[in-house]
């Protein structure tokens, strides 16, 4: 073995002077890793995002329906969802040091009310509170804190999807923009395994429609996170009407194989 | 209005805000029940594949316990309410006491990998019942790999059919090795379909040593007499 003297010895930065330095990793970047991946414990594995209905109700079938739906998911909900996931955090991580000060929850109840009122189906409402319960469920246990447990407290049928995802990512030690990204990621993530699942898409062409859209998801994540910090009322109200529609009506079927 | 609600049977936060003294915890642990002297309700996963007789079983044990206990129900069939529409189509369980998951396709990972939405519903029976002593979670039909996660029943029940082939024992498979308890179901088929029962008794206990093995035959006997004596034991023992 030669590795025993370099195992512990840091690596020297590199010095190419005409590289650029490379992008600043996110703080905690283990934590988003965890946080964004889908087989998180959080109820994820359950929802289509839409796209269940989308297939029955709008034809999807195919790679390019899916890259269309996908786009149109991520410049609305998902942009919204991760614009309001960035700024639950910033207002978790400005009131941590005083564990659960009233401001905090004063705030992330404003949040959650926006958010209502930016989804104006029943359907989709139901959803993201119980993806939002299931996610500070999972967040409760693994990275135990008291303002989890008063936001549990405060919203009886849980917070909104993306609430909950910023206050879980605030205690997980993440940043705003940090959460935007896992926000916008999971708003693509979900339709998309569905979309396999579902419709038997090759998965390889499905991850290629995925890195296709990269731009897309980086572009939205950085305007979204940069809201982080605006007042709620003035967060993104990009609807999707489409969604909210059909979303209705794939809550009154006999048979359905997601929970949205 | 909500769409959800439409139908009674499904499982629906917006019924579920809570406890009688509305104090749901929405993301915290389950509440103890007082029904077993304030112990948490005793929790039983059945699984096993595609018709081999779980619905059945769960029926059958709702005729034998729940003149004798507090029980409830949690099913996970892919298309969401088959399994609970059975339940209440057979009049063996009221409507208030079943609750029906929908596992997105995957119903391996909603009592495995991702038990979120199972605890849910075992939360919701829990606020909305009288303290309950016994809840049943039955998997969605799956294959020979499926298992229960201990993060969300206390013991499980593996249940093959013998219209499987007498093969399905030897086979193994966590299911079959390790399960608390195998049931070899529909043993009146097992002329049928040539199948030696005595082949599967040695192949199973080969695999699984001392762990036990019950065969039904839920056609003739609609009581599940055995297993609903092995869950009588477990009910009283007091809770780990
Ligand atoms: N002959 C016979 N048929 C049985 C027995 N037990 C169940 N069945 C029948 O087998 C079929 C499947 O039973 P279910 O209880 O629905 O099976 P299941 O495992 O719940 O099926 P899934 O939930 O779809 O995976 C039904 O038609 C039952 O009536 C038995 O002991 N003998
Ligand atoms: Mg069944």
């Amino acid at each position: 073995m030669t590795t025993s003297t370099t195992a512990t010895t840091t690596p020297a930065a590199p010095t190419t002077p005409d590289r650029p330095s490379p992008p600043p990793v996110p703080d905690s970047f283990a934590a988003l890793l965890l946080l964004a991946d889908g087989r998180l414990p959080a109820g994820a594995h359950a929802h289509s995002g839409g796209l269940e209905a989308a297939v029955a109700l709008e034809d999807l079938q195919d790679l390019t329906g899916l890259e269309a739906f996908l786009r149109g998911r991520v410049a609305t909900v998902g942009h919204v969802a991760a614009a309001f996931s960035a700024a639950a955090c910033a207002s978790v991580r400005s009131g941590l040091p005083v564990t659960g000060g009233s401001g905090t929850a004063a705030e992330l109840s404003r949040l959650d009310d926006e958010l209502e009122a930016r989804t104006p189906s029943p359907a989709l409402r139901t959803a993201s509170r119980r993806l939002g319960r299931q996610l500070l469920r999972c967040g409760l246990r693994v990275w135990p804190h008291s303002t989890l447990d008063e936001l549990a407290a405060a919203t009886r049928r849980g917070p909104h999807q993306p609430v909950a995802l910023g206050a879980v990512a605030a205690v997980a030690g993440l940043e705003p923009r940090a959460v935007a990204w896992a926000a916008v990621h999971d708003s693509v993530m979900v339709p998309a395994t569905a979309a396999v699942r579902l419709l038997g898409l090759d998965p390889y062409s499905v991850y290629a429609v995925l890195a296709r859209l990269g731009d897309r998801l980086d572009a939205v994540a950085t305007a979204a996170a940069a809201q982080a910090h605006a007042a709620p009322a003035d967060l993104p109200a990009w609807g999707a009407p489409l969604l909210d529609v059909s979303t209705e009506l794939h809550a009154t079927w006999e048979v359905r194989l997601f929970a949205s | 209005m909500h769409l959800d609600h439409a139908r009674s049977d499904t499982y629906d936060e917006e019924r579920s805000e809570g406890q009688p003294d509305g104090s749901r915890s929405p993301a915290g642990t389950t509440p103890p029940s007082p029904g077993r002297g304030g112990q948490a309700p005793l929790r039983i996963g059945i699984g096993g594949p595609v018709g081999s007789g779980k619905t059945a079983l769960v029926a059958a044990l709702c005729r034998a316990l729940s003149a004798e206990c507090q029980l409830a129900v949690v099913t996970n069939d892919i298309y969401t309410t088959e399994d609970a529409d059975f339940l209440l189509r057979h009049g063996v369980l009221p409507a208030e006491r079943v609750r029906a998951v929908e596992t997105g396709c995957c119903p391996h990972t909603a009592i495995r990998d991702d038990i979120s939405a199972n605890l849910e519903a075992i939360e919701d029976l829990q606020g909305s019942l009288p303290p309950l002593d016994l809840v049943l979670v039955e998997s969605g039909g799956d294959n020979l790999t499926a298992t229960f996660s201990n993060g969300l029943v206390d013991h499980q029940v593996f249940v093959v059919d013998v219209a499987g082939g007498d093969k399905v024992p030897r086979k193994g498979g966590p299911g079959v090795t390790r399960a608390d308890l195998l049931v070899i179901n529909k043993t009146d088929l097992a002329v049928n379909v040539g199948a030696d029962l005595e082949v599967m008794a040695r192949d199973a206990h080969a695999q699984r040593g001392n762990l036990p093995v019950l065969f039904t035959s839920l056609t003739e006997d609609p009581g599940a007499t055995a297993v609903a004596a092995w869950i009588r034991e477990l009910l009283s023992v007091p809770a780990r």
